[in-house]
């Protein structure tokens, strides 16, 4: 029996899923609507300068690519996985579909975090 | 109060090979009384109202795992499925989803036994023993690692509850993977090296999306969900680790 | 006698049992944790463009659209949050090397502990920042 290739995207899956738990309800709540609704936090706690500040610090950077990359691969992983419980096709071309999405965020967030600078 | 005159409808998924093309149901009057199990009632109809009617059973008392079928869409033994816990029917009684049938309340289990052969299950000795050195020893800590998935009768109810069996029957499924890591997990094997080849494989544990309804109806609570699961973390390793070690990271 | 198995076939397999349903749903959570993966992704460009853009990202995120959306994914990440916590039992060995068997609702609920104050921590951290 040949050996599957699943473990990859299996630990990016299970540690996006961990993460996601953790911290996606209070990140969803502060970032999408305490900020911008201005309560119970303030509304420029989101200004430019504050995170421009946040994404050039090395810890900013590295939470905020760390969530975008692993949120992204634990989505697609189980996305392509609902495609095949749903009973559309699970090919090659759907696999690229799927994971080359969480690829290409992953590329996105970090060319943006690097000219962001530090 | 007596209960002679009390009845209960039973709908019953009929499939004659040589006479029809596809399965069709058929209603049966059945006697009741609040100590029958649905088994109970299947021997009714087949002693009295229809010798035709065909379906596996055994022990009666939930053991032997022969008595598999689905009452009501859900998986279940019908020796330990009472009729009073299914009033006022009419009772859906099918053969076990997930599996192709023979005929009527009887599956097909050729894939299934397979499955069970190749997972080699016995104890692969750790390095060879003579009689001289007697028996095994283990302790009830060692045993309680297996007595739980040691508890498996393969009665396939798990697969009858597994979507992804469904959809993929090549899948080796909750039942067999239970019982590969019972043998995993016993202090006396030393086979897991050989076993792995299974695990590894997509049709191993990487076909399992933890669904967990396998748990949820296994009449022996032997909780397959945790076997093929828990050995996810022990494929990853396997795959991660296997280039630092000869013979592989197990 | 010759056999002709009769295969069932699997079409709307989910929606024949509660359990199935539920399972379905929390699979569909996956779509919130990838949208907000994308919004996330968006706002870092939009920095990386410079004030103005920033700005403007700030404008659309105070839109009842993204407004509405991120309730939508609020909702999402908790179903998610919960399931994954359910499920989380079976992912390890719950029989301790003393032979100690470990309930699946103590690991859920460590699971949720562990949400909680994860919360709480990233709260805090916004609230001290805001000064």
């Amino acid at each position: 029996m040949k050996r599957s290739n699943a473990p990859i995207f299996w630990l990016l899956f299970g540690a996006g899923g961990m993460l996601s738990a953790l911290l996606g309800t209070m990140l969803v709540f502060i970032t999408g609507l305490a900020v911008p609704l201005g309560w119970p936090l303030p509304a420029d706690l989101m200004s430019y300068p504050r995170m421009l500040a946040f994404a050039q610090h090395w810890l900013g950077k590295g939470f905020l690519f760390v969530v975008v990359m692993l949120f992204a691969w634990h989505g697609v992983h189980r996305i392509f996985h609902s495609l095949h419980d749903i009973g559309l096709p699970t090919n090659a071309a759907a696999k690229v579909a799927c994971y080359g999405t969480a690829l290409l965020l992953t590329v996105i967030a970090a060319i943006a975090l690097l000219s962001i600078g530090f | 109060m007596s209960d002679s005159s009390r009845t209960i409808e039973l709908e019953v998924l009929r499939y004659r090979p040589e006479q029809e093309d596809a399965p069709v149901w058929q209603r049966y009057t059945v006697p009741y009384t609040d100590d029958m199990s649905v088994l109970q009632a299947l021997q009714y109809i087949k002693d009295e109202l229809d010798g035709t009617l065909s379906f596996r059973w055994s022990c009666r008392m939930a053991i032997c795992g022969s008595c598999g079928m689905m009452v009501d869409g859900k998986p279940h033994l019908s020796c330990q499925t009472f009729l009073r816990d299914l009033l006022p029917g009419p009772v859906r009684v099918e053969a076990l989803a997930h599996f192709p049938i023979e005929r009527d309340l009887v599956v097909s289990v050729d894939g299934f036994v397979k499955k069970l052969e190749s997972i080699k299950p016995y104890l692969i000795p750790k390095e060879p023993r003579t009689l001289a050195q007697g028996e095994y020893r283990q302790t009830p800590e060692q045993l309680a690692q297996i007595e739980q998935f040691s508890s498996c009768i393969n009665c396939m109810l798990c697969y009858s509850a597994c979507p992804q069996f469904g959809l993929n029957p090549d899948f080796t499924g909750p039942g067999v993977i239970a019982l590969l890591h019972r043998y995993n997990a016993d202090s006396r094997d030393g086979g897991r090296a050989q076993r792995m080849e299974v695990l590894n494989a997509e049709e191993g544990v990487w076909s399992c999306t933890a669904v967990g309804y396998c748990s949820e109806v296994c009449p022996k609570h032997v909780d397959p969900a945790n076997a093929v699961n828990q050995n996810k973390v022990n494929s990853a390793k396997d795959y991660f680790l296997r280039f630092l070690s000869p013979k592989g990271a197990t | 006698m010759t056999r002709k198995p009769y295969v069932r076939p699997m079409q709307g397999w989910w929606r024949r049992d509660p359990f199935f349903v539920r399972y379905m749903v929390r699979e569909v959570t996956a779509l919130g944790v990838l949208a907000y993966a994308i919004v996330l992704a968006v706002g870092l460009v939009r920095l990386a463009q410079g004030e103005a853009a920033w700005n403007g990202w700030l404008q659309t995120l105070r839109s009842p659209a993204s407004l509405v959306l991120h309730a939508v994914l609020l909702v999402s990440m908790f179903v998610h949050a919960k399931s994954w916590f359910e499920i989380m039992p079976k992912t390890m060995p719950m029989i301790l090397p003393s032979g100690q068997h470990i309930a699946p609702a103590t690991i859920t609920r460590s699971g949720w502990a562990a949400t909680v104050a994860a919360s709480i921590v990233l709260f805090a951290l916004a609230w001290w920042w805001r000064r």
